[in-house]
């Protein structure tokens, strides 16, 4: 009796397994012409003026499209939702939305999608991260006041003139303020976002050839073609299941099995096989990305004559060349100015404007930090998050540069800080005491963000507390300049200011990697390092 | 016995705050969380403030201790950064890891008892030695390289599972990972039913029951066993407080988007109602864990009896 029962068990037991063996797979491979592609929990809640980085702007450049598009090729910004901006002094534009543009539920994008969104983003009230971008529109400083509460609710600068017209008032002259009109925080809105705001953030509905199915937050987003859509960019494919992942490498395993079609972020420990494990399916282009050096002016020993020229030996003594290629396996190019490649030499980028102060000359670089009367404080810290990317191996990669030229093994040492969150937190506080790890990646393809932000007094991301009169003024006359070639030169005789000072080192430009499976074709990365997931085939 | 849980549950309680203050103060030592909110570009300061604000975070330390923990108590666990509430992402996570936990704590129990089973009723013979060398093996080699090198074989090269798990975890999905996090406790739980067993063989009650021509499974099953297994169940017990909070790394590996994966992104975004919601309710299944073991000493062993 007892042995029947134990082979009834034995038999209850397979069975259970065998169903569970069943129950498994089915979902990560995608039926139809759907791709999957790796995707990281986006920070905040995924509202257009409220997503600062690249995994919230990855949903968002497939859900909206904004007045103006920059080409993923050729990083240009195009009308695209704007059938004309006009403007005679460079602060005065009236825009003009072309007609026939909906949302994917069906409500006419007009005026009102525009000037409602704007608000929305600048009012204090909302807690948006990006609110800043709305600060050239005059009455900024009503509707969200660096301190005490706000006295408006709308900004000033900001009219309604017809159903599909409205204008724009600066608080200043800024003569590529429509170029600027591609980034996502200037995207239209639907009303359904101001009248059931939860319910949008569950389910985002925008006016971009994908629409969303559905979204399991910090899981997977599934995207579908949008069949409606007006645009000239239809999507090439039935649509897009972005899933989450913790571990890039993860991803990328998946990738070889299969398991996913695209992964967008090639972990660095993984470089030296990608060539062997997916052929010519790995991409590595160009992307707005600087990594500089950024240094604490808030401190006296960093603010004065001689560490200016210790500034530029330590550029020197950087074998930018030799790190490039050993640590990063040429996803990162050497720079040799403060801007990137994708901005094209017409945008602004001007090869070798860094000229001597970026190139490897230990003999030099000796002679001018010791002129300028060593390193402050004996030894360099440079600081650096250690939870994400490869900073470790890039700092002690640079410290031992630096080490080698200076004959001294304790000259320069790296300073690890546990989190992003917490290094961040530093930076703020200005607890600094020598360079720190910087990096930029830039909001629209113009050589104004790649300055304007990291070097005017008091700018948003001028974390160094940098201030240079002569700089400023170059700006601000680059800005009122209503000639696009006249503010470019402008803008490079400011950067020429921050060459002379080496305000921060210029380290490299880096790349855009991805890989696929042999399932698409016509993958490509925008300047942004985002897949263009519209151009994509499937099959 | 009723005396005896209600003297363990009142231990519960400074237990249960003295952890979660603890945990509460380390996420705050590790600084200001709005800066990393922000991303690479400060908030402006005017938002920051108001974030600050809505976070409950301009409050003195204690403060936020308090009004948390009155939260807590009406179900309230907070929000993450991301508007999420906390409760939300328990819901989403807990189900994943305990589905997880159970099929290493079943890899655990049917492997590791009966391994231990056979090796200590064959003590010295080769199949002995060859199961203790592979649980030195398996002690060893760190859970990150068994779960990669799994990943490898069996996902990409020859293809028999998909090298991640998706949204869903199905139980199907989560053999392999199950038995990568269950590997290490799997070859202590081998080695402590072995040297038990081997141990009680030869204690009088067994010997006993062979003259008394007791047949070897009853023997076996039944007397030696169930005396054995008290070492093994407290282990077990333990562990399954560990397999659910300790699981980051194999979750990590496999893209489990279990409790090991809130907590790293919680801690990695400086969330602190994340992570000490998370904590809290793991400091309660551990505590819990450990009562239920202490009470299943008494169903195995008779002469154990609490008062």
């Amino acid at each position: 009796m007892r042995g029947v029962a134990r082979a009834r068990w034995a038999a209850g037991a397979a069975v259970v397994l065998l169903a569970l063996a069943a129950c498994g797979g089915g979902a990560g491979g995608s039926g139809g012409r759907v791709l999957s592609s790796s995707w990281g929990d986006p920070q905040n809640p995924l509202e257009p003026s409220n997503t600062n980085e690249v995994q919230g702007g990855k949903v968002l450049d497939m859900i909206f499209r904004g007045l103006k598009r920059y080409d993923p090729k050729t990083g240009k910004a195009e009308n695209m939702l704007a059938e004309r901006i006009d403007t005679t002094d460079s602060r005065h534009f009236t825009i003009t939305v072309k007609s026939g543009w909906k949302f994917s539920n069906g409500e006419p994008v007009t005026a009102h999608s525009f000037v409602d969104a704007w608000n929305y983003g600048a009012s204090l009230r909302n807690n948006q991260r990006n609110a800043y971008f709305f600060g050239y529109i005059q009455g900024y400083d009503k509707v969200h006041p660096e301190t005490g509460t706000q006295t408006a609710d709308t900004l000033s600068g900001l009219k309604v003139t017809g159903p599909r017209t409205f204008t724009v008032t600066l608080g200043q002259k800024f003569s590529t303020f429509p170029d600027t009109l591609g980034y996502a925080a200037f995207a239209p809105l639907p009303r359904a976002f101001f009248t059931h705001h939860s319910a949008w953030l569950d389910k985002p509905v925008g006016n971009g050839p994908y629409a969303v199915e559905s979204y399991t937050r910090g899981a997977q987003m599934t995207l579908r073609r949008w069949d409606g859509y007006p645009g000239p960019d239809k999507a090439r494919n039935d649509g897009v299941t972005l899933v989450v992942y913790t571990d890039s490498n993860t991803a990328y395993t998946d990738v070889l099995a299969g398991n996913l079609d695209l992964v967008d972020d090639i972990p660095a420990g993984q470089l030296k096989n990608v060539r062997t494990d997916l052929g010519g399916r790995y991409i590595n282009t160009p992307a707005g990305i600087l990594q500089t050096l950024a240094f604490p002016f808030y401190d006296p020993k960093w603010n004065t004559g001689g560490a200016r020229k210790v500034r530029t030996g330590l550029s020197m003594a950087i074998n930018r060349e030799q790190i490039t290629r050993t640590i990063f396996r040429n996803t990162r190019t050497p720079a040799t100015d403060w801007t990137s490649p994708v901005l094209g030499t017409d945008g602004g980028y001007k090869p070798g404007l860094c000229g001597k102060a970026c190139e490897y000359d230990p003999a030099a670089a000796r002679k001018l930090i010791r002129e300028g009367g060593g390193i402050p404080g004996g030894q360099l810290k440079i600081t650096y998050n250690a939870d994400s990317g490869s900073h470790k191996q890039w700092v002690d990669a640079v410290c031992n540069s630096i080490n080698n030229v200076l004959g001294n093994d304790r000259a320069c040492v790296g300073n690890p800080v546990g989190t992003f969150a917490d290094f961040r937190n530093q930076i703020g506080r200005h607890r600094m005491t020598g360079p720190f790890r910087a990096g930029w990646q830039m909001d629209y393809p113009l050589i104004q963000n790649f300055l304007q932000p990291l070097y005017y007094t008091g700018a948003s991301s001028n974390d160094g507390k940098w201030s240079d009169k002569r700089f400023d003024h170059l700006v601000d006359r680059a800005n009122a300049e209503s000639d696009k070639a006249g503010a470019i030169r402008l803008f490079q005789q400011a950067e020429t200011v921050v060459r002379d000072n080496m305000a921060a080192i210029p380290l490299w430009y880096q790349n855009g990697s991805a890989g696929y499976t042999d399932r698409l074709h016509d993958v490509a990365l925008n300047p942004f390092s985002v897949p263009v997931y519209d151009r994509v085939k499937v099959g | 016995m009723g005396r005896y849980v209600a003297r363990r549950l009142l231990q519960m309680i400074p237990v249960f705050f003295g952890a979660t203050l603890l945990i509460f103060l380390m996420v705050n030592v590790m600084g200001d969380p709005i800066a990393g909110l922000c991303g690479e570009r400060a908030c402006d300061t005017a938002t920051a403030a108001q974030l600050k604000r809505q976070f409950g975070l301009d409050m003195p330390l204690w403060r936020q201790y308090t009004t948390y923990m009155g939260n807590v108590f009406t179900g309230d666990f907070g929000s993450a950064f991301n508007g999420q509430p906390v409760t939300q992402l328990m819901a989403s996570a807990f189900p994943v890891t305990i589905r997880l936990t159970v099929v290493a704590i079943l890899f655990e129990i049917v492997i590791g008892i009966a391994l231990g089973v056979v090796t200590g009723l064959r003590r010295g013979r080769p199949v002995d030695t060859s199961v203790l060398v592979l649980t030195l093996v398996v002690i060893s080699v760190p859970t990150f390289v068994t779960g990669l090198l799994l990943q490898l074989l069996l996902g990409v090269q020859w293809a028999w599972i998909k090298p991640s798990v998706s949204p869903e975890a199905t139980f199907g999905e989560l053999i392999v990972p199950g038995l990568v996090l269950a590997s290490v406790s799997l070859a202590y739980v081998t080695r402590l039913t072995r040297t038990s067993l081997a141990e009680n063989r030869r204690s009088d009650y067994v010997r006993t029951a062979v003259a008394k021509g007791l047949p070897r499974r009853r023997i076996v099953v039944r007397h030696l066993l169930r005396n054995s297994l008290i070492p093994v169940v407290t282990f077990i017990g333990t562990d399954i407080g560990a397999l659910m909070g300790g699981a980051i790394v194999t979750e990590r590996i496999f893209n489990i988007h279990g409790v090991g994966y809130q907590l790293y992104q919680g801690i990695l975004r400086q969330n602190t109602q994340t992570v000490v919601g998370f904590v809290t309710v793991l400091v309660l299944v551990f505590l819990v864990a450990n009562l239920l073991v202490d009470l299943l000493y008494a169903v195995l062993d008779p002469r154990i009896r609490y008062a």
